[in-house]
């Protein structure tokens, strides 16, 4: 038997370390309960979470009423704020929705009714002179667009290793490539078999994303159903980032947003997503169809975009419902919260989802009165192109000359900001970690400098075979 | 776009007569000519930790035939180049990497601190890279075990492990060269394979590969897919013409060419590029539309062998310190030259005229094969030239003469290069 006296009980265990679960977890942590966060990558925000448009929504097209339309509004103020403390990137530079035919432009009146149900005020109707003006590259035959002016652009890497670092900082036990196994409630208190050893917890909050369903049907419950939509997205050169000041986006249709054309805060050009519906929950390969899906859509938006180089393909799997809402629910008398279904609005949403479950917690009798903010807001490196990044920061150099010796030449990574990733409490455990944390091996070369440097210094620093890094160790998973 | 600006209190200053951007082949031979013949300060800037660029990475001979006149190793050419700078007075900072400010001067930041760079001269060497498997736009996963050549050379260079079975995309001179070090690197090589129909190196590399390395090569075949999650695991290829598809079972992937201009320092600059080449758009004596700002190199011509590069940056850098020591007036009006497709660039791509240094030869690349073909260069249909071509390969040095040049009118419209 094992020794279950010594096993500590968590007040919360949160199943799903995308960025609401790291907000989960920080906002639980934050109020003195005790939480573990397990996820089965071997980083945070590894699966949803990474692949996305990087977009801070207002939630103006959101489905007026919906507990999203709410959460993302809440979550656009909240996300704001913290990005602003915290130093994450963030860029308030707007978005047009663009009209290319006469049903188009005919719905615009329309969806500024309909981000005025949302609260959102700030929407104006542009003429095609307007639109032209602020977007000189535009292809041709636009007929008008409506503004959103606060519509921004975000790191949403850092914000999830932001959350997660703050979730560390207040107390919660991140557990990385610990996969949930099975659970056996027993005398109110949950048991969960992982990959890396059992957990007990007073509550469990699934936040499992693509595999929120499963785990809801393991606790018992088939409230919703999770297709896996793949959006396949196409990175352009920084040299694209000219062509375009704001976020380009299409009259939405029911299913989707669209294609969209945005910069982002590194200072590249993206265009995407594809909107497709996949049976296996795992497959992120782009495709020759869906590539060129959008480069036909792109064309049309920014012609010109199409002439430069592309400097990545990827892409990530949303986790769609048959619901047009987010599936989020307290069962008090199980101990246990559902958030599913949360959508490609997660990341705008996931700050006030974590209020609105830590509210739950509290409805139901837990006490997260007391908000433990000792520690203070954590400085993150600066990744976006809006701030002093490390390379041209004299006096920091001066401090300490590591920031000014450059390991990747593309995005201007020094050795610093390696050493400090390696060294910061979530630190990267692989070469996407580093990615997301530095930017090195972002750029338009892909690695062709700085990656044998890269991976060496992530195996030294984790004391490992560079073969486990290069996936040469035997294991597909 | 970079909004930041640099802190400027804090800020020293680094002043030349000229800075070069680069320090392979190009750079260094043109910084020795221009150190040479003018006694001012010539910085070289390297951002890598030590000089030499490509080059100093290649662990094969054959660098140096044409400039020094020997046959050495890449790394040995590389150290050979920079002994001849630094005898020459030349300056060389590595570990320090050049960027364009807000306000679009240069700046070049390194452990040693961010210095706002004041030159009379810039000269852009910063060379050219493969195109990755992203910028193909390769579809599949994105698992480990894609590399350029670049990027395998290094990892062996430092005993990374590599893999057990490849696959090498592209059949020019630089993919025999991933052949060799994949092999160095007990790494089973299981194909070549390019969408054109044939190789494009030398008869002998041919030779080599499927006799001595029974390395089979597929030609008129595409890559349309790598499989795998956290390693490549297979590859599917596709005949071009029967659309065939079959998969093959490798852990690693080299894509190798497919050279791209290092831009990104230019074009911040404002230094207008040449549709072709995709480098910056140069005169003879590497001028390019920013004033002050010479671009020479495989940046300009991606890519020529490193001793060719050599002998045209020194010709560059000839032009730059004789232009140091003349009191500078506007620039000429250039005319640019324009190329017709299966052409795919031409250098020079500006024509001064009234200009008459500048070197002897024009440097081509075609995008088809073909034999006992003329290049035409004419202007406003009247024809300033032509010159016999035996063979056409493509990604191979083409040259021919220059006169052409001598006939271009300032007032008249674009030059245009076309096979005949």
């Amino acid at each position: 038997m094992r020794a279950e006296t010594r096993e500590h009980l968590f007040d919360v265990a949160v199943i799903g370390a995308g960025v609401v679960g790291c907000a989960v977890a920080r906002d639980i942590g934050r109020r003195g309960m005790s939480c573990v966060l397990v996820d089965r990558a071997d980083d945070v925000g590894d699966a949803t979470s990474k692949a996305n448009t990087a977009i801070l929504h207002t939630g103006f097209d959101a489905e007026p009423g919906t507990l999203e339309s709410r959460l993302v509004a809440r979550g656009h103020q909240l996300l704001s704020d913290y990005a602003g403390e915290a130093g994450v990137a963030l860029e308030r530079i707007g978005a047009l929705v663009l009209a290319w035919d006469d049903d188009q432009r005919a719905a615009l009146p329309g969806l500024r009714e309909k981000a005025l149900s949302n609260g959102y005020g700030a929407v104006a109707v542009l003429d095609a002179h307007e639109a032209y003006r602020r977007e000189p590259f535009l292809g041709p035959g636009c007929l008008g667009a409506l503004a959103i002016p606060d519509e921004s652009i975000i790191d949403p890497w850092s914000t999830t290793i932001a959350l997660a670092t703050d979730a560390v900082r207040s107390g919660v036990d991140l557990r990385l490539e610990t996969e949930v196994v099975g659970v056996t409630t027993v005398a109110g208190v949950h048991r969960l078999e992982t990959t890396t050893g059992s957990l007990a917890a007073r509550w469990v909050c699934n936040v499992a994303g693509l595999g929120a369903d499963r785990l809801d049907n393991i606790f018992g419950h088939a409230e919703f159903h999770v297709t896996a939509r793949r959006g396949q997205l196409v990175v352009f050169d920084k040299m694209a980032r000219q062509l375009v000041s704001s976020i380009l986006l299409p009259v939405p249709t029911q299913r989707s947003k669209g294609v969209l054309v945005a910069p982002t805060v590194y200072g590249n050009v993206l265009l995407g997503p594809t909107a497709e519906d996949l049976d296996d929950r795992t497959d992120t390969a782009s495709t020759a169809d869906g590539v060129e899906q959008l480069r036909a859509a792109g064309s049309r938006v920014l012609p010109r975009l199409l002439d430069e180089e592309v400097t990545s393909v990827f892409a990530g799997l949303r986790a769609a419902t048959e619901h047009r809402d987010f599936q989020i629910r307290a069962y008090p008398e199980e101990r246990y919260l559902c958030v599913g279904g949360i959508r490609s609005t997660g990341l705008t949403a996931s700050m006030a989802i974590a209020e609105h479950v830590v509210e739950l917690l509290g409805s139901a009798g837990e006490d997260v009165v007391r908000l433990d903010d000792a520690s203070g807001a954590t400085r993150f490196p600066p990744l976006g192109e809006c701030q002093v990044r490390p390379y041209r920061d004299a006096a920091l150099i001066a401090t300490d000359p590591e920031y000014g010796r450059i390991v990747c030449h593309c995005e201007l990574v020094s050795a610093g900001e390696l050493r400090d990733a390696f060294e910061s409490p979530v630190p990267p455990r692989s070469t996407g970690g580093i990615r997301r944390r530095t930017r090195a091996m972002n750029g338009r070369c892909q690695g062709f400098y700085c990656a044998a440097t890269v991976v060496s210094a992530l195996a030294a620093a984790r004391g490992i075979d560079p073969r486990h890094l290069l996936g040469l160790d035997g294991g597909q998973s | 776009m970079t909004t930041g600006t640099v802190q400027s209190e804090a800020c020293a200053r680094e002043v030349a007569d000229v800075v070069v951007i680069g320090s392979g082949p190009a750079g260094l031979a043109a910084a020795t000519a221009i150190r040479r013949s003018h006694p001012g300060r010539v910085l070289v800037v390297e951002r890598q930790a030590r000089a030499g660029g490509i080059p100093a990475q290649c662990d094969h001979r054959g660098f140096g035939l044409r400039d020094l006149h020997r046959s050495y190793s890449g790394p040995d050419y590389s150290r050979a180049l920079a002994g001849q700078a630094l005898e020459a007075g030349v300056e060389i900072i590595t570990e320090t990497t050049a960027f364009i400010e807000s306000d679009g001067a240069l700046a070049i930041t390194g452990p040693a601190g961010l210095r706002h760079v004041e030159a009379a001269h810039v000269l852009l060497a910063t060379g050219a890279r493969e195109r990755p498997r992203t910028a193909r736009l390769v579809p599949g996963t994105r698992p480990a075990g894609v590399f350029t050549t670049g990027q395998l050379q290094q990892f062996v260079r430092r005993s990374l492990p590599v893999g057990s079975r490849a696959l090498v995309v592209g059949a020019e001179h630089v993919s025999f060269s991933a052949v060799l070090t994949l092999r160095e690197a007990g790494v089973a090589v299981r194909a070549m394979v390019t969408d054109l129909e044939e190789a494009q190196s030398l008869p002998v590399a041919n030779a080599v590969l499927r006799h001595l390395y029974r390395v089979p090569l597929m030609t008129r075949t595409a890559v349309v897919s790598l499989e795998g999650r956290r390693r490549l695991q297979g590859v599917t290829l596709e005949d071009c013409v029967t659309g065939a598809r079959l998969s093959v079972e490798v852990d690693t992937i080299v894509f190798s060419g497919g050279w791209v201009p290092e831009y990104g320092l230019a074009r911040s600059a404002g230094v207008v590029l040449d549709p072709g080449s995709g480098g910056p758009a140069v005169d003879a004596l590497g001028r390019t539309s920013r004033i002050g700002w010479f671009a020479a190199g495989n940046l300009v011509h991606p890519v020529e062998t490193a001793d060719s590069t050599a002998v045209q940056a020194a010709r560059v850098g000839a032009g730059m310190a004789a232009s140091l020591t003349r009191t500078r007036g506007p620039l000429a009006p250039a005319v640019p030259v324009r190329v017709a497709a299966p052409l795919a660039w031409v250098w020079p791509n500006l024509v001064r005229p009234g200009l008459t240094s500048g070197g002897d030869v024009t440097l081509l690349r075609t995008a088809e094969f073909g034999a006992q073909r003329s290049v035409r260069f004419s202007q406003d249909g009247r024809e300033l030239g032509t010159y016999r071509i035996r063979h056409l390969t493509p990604n191979r040095s083409l040259r021919v003469g220059a006169a052409w040049r001598n006939g271009v009118s300032a007032e008249g419209g674009l030059v245009t290069a076309s096979l005949h």
